[in-house]
């Protein structure tokens, strides 16, 4: 699936795009970029003028369709490379970075469906590749998409999302914290009976991506065996404590 | 199941295992030799010390250990592993 | 040499350069390193043993442990993945007193864990006022993902040297690599030398 040995390439920003008052996406262009899978990712690497280095992974957040490549970064309070990611970068920097990487949480279009795509905040990233790649293949595989986040202005591609809704891709949302003004759907955790509504039945045999903080994807696969769905069907990634 | 939030899961070591085999290794099964199970690398737990460790999420046993030392990588591979490595 | 990334520094610290070893950068963070899940060993569970090249194995439950004689240090360590911390502040035992009273021909010590970690140390290394079971950290107690509630203490070597989890000291008269250094990391590890590898 992936190529022969990975090796560190100089990526240049041609725009940084505000998503969410803590995230942005840095567009990038690659030259040689051998293309991707969705739902794979990148490592980062970044050196300063001493010498000292930081690494970090980020999924790609664009379709293998396009032309440049995109990451959509959250800036964590602590984090040492997030905050440089978008806060420093801007258009006409490079960015040295290696991939793509994965072949577990990936899913092409020949893959076929039903999908189950759960995301828990930035876990979404990913998964809009997936979203994205499917559209830009215009295909109408069954698709449900469950987006858990705080507040609605921490929802990444709200628009975006609700523009590609339809033909055979659901779009669900639960807001654990604040739900916007005027808000009738999910407003919790996610739980059996949310996975439940959102279908598919473990009968289709969904393959199921979820992605998001370890307590989330953990919780939200536990769920998913509990209501019957096959474990091996079900693929998780996981943003963990490497700092950010 | 741990508490412990001090492991990413396998998709982390995707990068290094390319790195070292030349292949994408996160589908990759291996069967634990202590316990039996068999999951893909993507569902085992990486562990960051001065190397890397990589155990069976089900009961921690080491899968995989690699030192990234001066001039070569040290690996020590334990249980059944599949991979497979694309030809040119 | 990779290129650099316009603007980045990282979270580090500017310092006197006298007190970094080479390769090092120092951090005010504390990383969380290990090789293994964080071991919840029950305090009532808990012992620290002297045993091997010893006339007789010697042990303390936790109880005994904590109100042996401690001392308080403020002491640079220094951890292969390149971050160097200065001025932390521990609160152990000393191994010198935990030797006490013993005699032994052993010139080396393994220490071992929970979970299974082991490293090695010559005794020296170990005694004269260079190491200890420290089980506070910063003023409270060690807690559990920095080795709690004790571990081994010897900020002279690389920091992987400082077992987390210690559970006892075996003493040889022969050297055995312990985890990482059977994988190739340097066998005694002298941050100043910069002995990171065997064969540094």
């Amino acid at each position: 699936m992936a190529p022969a040995r990975i090796a560190w390439r100089l990526a240049a920003v041609t725009d940084v795009i505000v998503e969410t008052p803590r995230a942005k996406t840095l567009v990038l262009d690659v030259p040689g970029w051998p293309g991707h899978v969705a739902g794979q990712h990148v490592d980062v690497r970044l050196t300063a003028e001493d010498g000292y280095q930081a690494q970090r992974s980020y999924s790609i957040a664009s379709a293998p369709e396009d032309a440049t490549l995109a990451l959509t970064v959250e800036r964590l309070e602590d984090g040492e490379v997030s905050p440089y990611l978008t806060d420093e970068l801007g258009r006409g920097d490079e960015l040295e970075l290696r991939g793509p990487i994965g072949g577990y949480f990936a899913w092409r279009s020949g893959d076929g469906g039903p999908l189950l795509l759960v995301a828990g905040g930035s876990g979404l990233v990913p998964l809009m590749a997936m979203v994205r790649h499917r559209a830009a293949q215009s295909s109408t595989v069954d698709t449900r998409l469950l987006v858990s986040a705080r507040s609605s202005d921490e929802v990444l591609y709200r628009d975006e999302l609700a523009g590609l809704a339809g033909g055979g891709l659901a779009v669900h949302q639960t807001f654990t914290r604040e739900p916007p003004a005027g808000w009738s759907g999910f407003a919790r955790r996610v739980d059996a009976d949310m996975l439940r509504h959102v279908g598919p039945a473990p009968s289709q045999r969904p393959r199921i991506f979820i992605c998001g903080p370890t307590a989330f994807v953990e919780r939200a696969g536990d769920l998913l065996v509990g209501l019957g769905h096959d474990t091996a069907a079900i693929h998780l990634e996981r943003f963990g404590p490497t700092g950010g | 199941m741990s508490e412990d939030a001090r492991w990413l899961d396998g998709n982390a070591l995707g990068g290094l295992l390319q790195e070292l085999f030349g292949a994408e290794m996160t589908a990759a099964p291996h069967t634990c030799q202590s316990c039996g199970t068999e999951r893909p690398v993507a569902a085992h737990r990486v562990y960051l010390g001065a190397g890397t460790v990589l155990r069976c999420p089900v009961c921690e046993q080491i899968a995989l250990v690699a030192a990234a030392l001066r001039d070569r990588h040290v690996v020590h591979l334990t249980g059944a592993w599949r991979m497979e490595m694309p030809r040119p | 040499m990779p290129p650099f990334s316009r603007g980045f520094r990282g979270r580090r610290v500017d310092v006197d350069p006298a007190r970094v070893p080479p390769g090092q950068y120092v951090t005010r963070d504390f990383p969380v390193l290990s090789a293994g899940p964080t071991p919840r060993t029950p305090l009532d569970e808990w012992s620290l043993t002297i045993s091997g090249a010893v006339e007789e194995p010697v042990s303390w439950p936790w109880e005994e442990f904590v109100a042996l004689p401690s001392e308080s240090v403020t002491v640079d360590i220094h951890c292969v993945t390149k971050w160097s911390k200065l001025d932390s502040t521990w609160t152990g035992v000393s191994v010198d007193t935990l030797l006490e009273g013993v005699d032994t021909d052993a010139g080396y010590v393994t220490a071992w864990c929970d979970g299974g970690y082991t490293t090695n140390v010559p005794l020296e290394d170990l005694t004269g006022g260079r190491a200890w079971i420290a089980y506070e950290y910063g003023g409270e107690p060690l807690e559990p993902e920095h080795g709690g509630p004790a571990r081994l203490l010897v900020p002279h070597l690389y920091f992987w040297k400082s077992a987390k989890w210690v559970r006892g000291l075996q003493l040889r008269e022969h050297d055995e690599p312990g985890f990482w250094e059977a994988y190739g990391y340097h066998n005694y590890g002298d941050p100043w030398k910069e002995q990171r590898y065997s064969g540094d």
